[in-house]
C-alpha cells in the first residue's frame, strides 16, 4: 500500500488517479502512524519551499519522513515534493530542508530563450541505469518549475533535462527517488515511471 | 530542449464545448470529455477550458466537467473564465484544475493575483488578458467582460504587473485577429512576450499549420492556442506537430 503525504502543499487529485490507474493500492492521509505503515510513501508539492517546510515541520512530518526513509522503505518526491528532499533552498532567503539527499535549490535565471518558470515538455536524457528507468526510452515529461536542484554529487544525477543549464529532473540514492516534472501530468512516459516505482515497492528494494 | 506547445481550448457553456467566432455565435461543439481525451490522445500538450456560462447553475456544472476532464487527462490542464476569488480557485483546483487562468477578476483585483500565487504557487496561477490595438495610443489595450468592456491598460505594463504580482504565466488573446482564422497577431504576441519573463501563450486567429510556425518563430510565443479549427477538424494537433517539425520547430 503506498501513503500519499497530506499536508496542504498539493495537487492530489491528479496523483490519486493516475495510481488509480495502474490499479495500485493507495491512501491519501495526514495519519503519521498510518503513513509509517505504508510500503511506500510519496511526498507531493506545488508552491514555495519555505512554506511546505512550515507545514512539515508544524505537522510534525519532517521527522516523520526522515525515520522512514532511515528505514530503507521506497520514498518519493515529486515536483516540489523532490526539493524538499535536498539540504535546503535560497527560495525567500534560506530554508532548511529534509536533507535526505546532498544538494541546494536555487531560482533559475530567466531570460528571452528561457522563461521562468521552466514551463512545459522537455527532453528526459537519462544519465546512468536505474531500476526506476526499467525498460523505459527517453522521452519528453512536463516541467513547471522555477527552482531547481544544484548538487555537487554526480552519483545523485539519474535523468536530466536542458534548459539553459543541466536541470536534474530524476534524482535518488538507494531508496529515496525525487522527480522534479510531474510524471501524473506526463502522458505515457510518466505513468510508466510510476508503475517502476510501485514496482519498487512490491519488491521492496532500493528504488535506484 | 523545452519544446513549443499546443493548446486546445475548449470554451464550456452550461456542461458543453461551444466555440464563439469574435465572442458572439455559439455553435454546440460536443461533450467536454470526449474532447479532452481526444485532444490528449492526439498529443495535445495541454488543455485549456474557459468556463463561458452566464448563470450560477452553469457555473457550478464545471466543478463537475473539471472532474470528469482531469479524471481522463495524462496532461495538465488549465480552468478559467468566471474565477472571483480564491475559494473559486481552490474548489478549480481541488476538483483536478493544474492551473487556473484569472482574466476580469485580475484586472477588478490584482491582489487576487498575488494571494493565489503566495497561497498555491506561480505555477497555478495564469493571467488571460484580451487585447485589441488602439490606434490613437499606438498600442494595445487591455478589454475585459469576455472583450465587451474596454480597460485604460496598456498591454505590456499590465503584463509586467501581472508577472510582478506572481502570474506564471500570460495567456494573451488578440481580439483582432480571433475568429479571423488569418493568424496570430505577430506583433502583439512578440511585444508582450519580450517584455515579460513568464511563458506567454497566444491565442486568437489561428487558421492552419503554418499559423504555429510564424507566431512561435517570429511572435517568440512558447505556446499557441485554438479552437475551432480543432473543434471542426479543419486540421488536427498531429498535422500541425507534423508541418512544425518539418519546419524545424521542436514540438512533442
Amino acid at each position: 500500500m503506498i501513503g500519499i503525504i497530506d499536508y496542504g502543499m498539493g495537487n492530489l487529485f491528479s496523483i490519486r488517479k493516475a495510481l488509480e490507474r495502474l490499479d495500485v493500492e493507495h491512501f491519501i492521509s495526514d495519519d503519521k502512524r498510518a503513513l509509517m505503515h505504508a510500503s511506500g510513501l510519496i511526498l507531493p508539492g506545488v508552491g514555495s519551499f519555505k512554506k511546505a517546510m512550515v507545514h512539515l515541520n508544524q505537522l510534525g512530518f519532517t521527522e516523520m519522513v526522515k525515520q522512514y526513509a532511515e528505514q530503507g522503505k521506497p520514498l518519493l518526491g515529486i515536483c516540489l515534493g523532490m526539493q524538499l528532499l535536498f539540504e535546503r533552498s535560497d527560495e525567500n532567503g534560506h530554508t532548511t530542508g529534509l536533507g535526505l539527499l546532498p544538494g541546494k535549490v536555487r531560482r533559475l535565471d530567466h531570460s528571452l530563450a528561457y522563461k521562468v518558470p521552466h514551463m512545459g515538455w522537455n527532453n528526459l536524457y537519462y544519465a546512468r541505469p536505474s531500476r526506476i528507468l526499467s525498460e523505459l526510452d527517453e522521452d519528453f515529461v512536463y516541467f513547471v518549475h522555477a527552482y531547481y536542484v544544484d548538487t555537487d554529487d554526480p552519483d545523485v544525477m539519474i535523468a536530466s533535462c536542458h534548459y539553459g543549464i543541466e536541470v536534474p529532473a530524476i534524482v535518488g540514492k538507494k531508496n529515496i527517488i525525487g522527480m522534479q516534472f510531474h510524471p501524473e501530468k506526463s502522458g505515457q512516459l510518466g505513468i510508466k515511471l510510476l508503475r517502476n516505482f510501485t514496482e519498487v515497492v512490491v519488491g521492496r528494494g532500493k528504488a535506484v | 530542449m523545452l519544446t513549443k506547445r499546443i493548446i486546445p481550448c475548449l470554451d464550456v457553456k452550461d456542461g458543453r464545448v461551444v466555440k464563439g467566432v469574435q465572442f458572439i455565435d455559439l455553435n454546440d461543439v460536443g461533450d467536454p470529455v470526449e474532447l479532452a481525451s481526444y485532444y490528449d490522445e492526439q498529443g495535445a500538450d495541454e488543455l485549456v477550458l474557459l468556463d463561458i456560462s452566464a448563470s450560477l447553475e452553469g457555473r457550478k456544472t464545471m466543478i463537475d466537467v473539471v472532474r470528469a476532464v482531469a479524471s481522463e487527462l495524462t496532461i495538465p490542464f488549465t480552468v478559467g473564465g468566471g474565477i472571483n476569488d480564491l475559494e473559486d480557485i481552490k474548489s478549480l483546483l481541488r476538483a483536478g484544475a493544474d492551473k487556473v487562468s484569472l482574466n476580469t477578476a485580475a484586472v477588478n483585483n490584482p491582489n487576487l493575483i498575488s494571494e493565489g500565487a503566495r497561497f498555491w504557487g506561480t505555477q497555478c496561477i495564469v493571467v488571460a488578458i484580451d487585447a485589441k490595438f488602439d490606434k490613437q495610443l499606438g498600442s494595445w489595450v487591455v478589454y475585459i467582460h469576455g472583450g465587451k468592456k474596454q480597460t485604460r491598460l496598456e498591454v505590456a505594463q499590465w503584463a509586467r504587473e501581472v508577472v510582478m504580482r506572481g502570474a506564471g504565466e500570460i495567456l494573451l488573446t488578440s481580439m483582432d485577429q480571433d475568429g479571423a482564422k488569418n493568424g496570430f497577431d505577430i506583433a502583439l504576441t512578440k511585444y508582450v512576450s519580450e517584455a515579460t519573463s513568464v511563458p506567454v501563450i497566444a491565442s486568437g486567429g489561428a487558421g492552419e499549420a503554418e499559423h504555429f510556425q510564424e507566431v512561435f518563430l517570429k511572435g517568440r510565443a512558447n505556446a499557441a492556442l485554438a479552437a475551432s479549427i480543432f473543434h471542426y477538424k479543419e486540421t488536427s494537433v498531429i498535422e500541425v506537430k507534423d508541418y512544425l517539425r518539418r519546419a524545424g520547430v521542436h514540438v512533442r
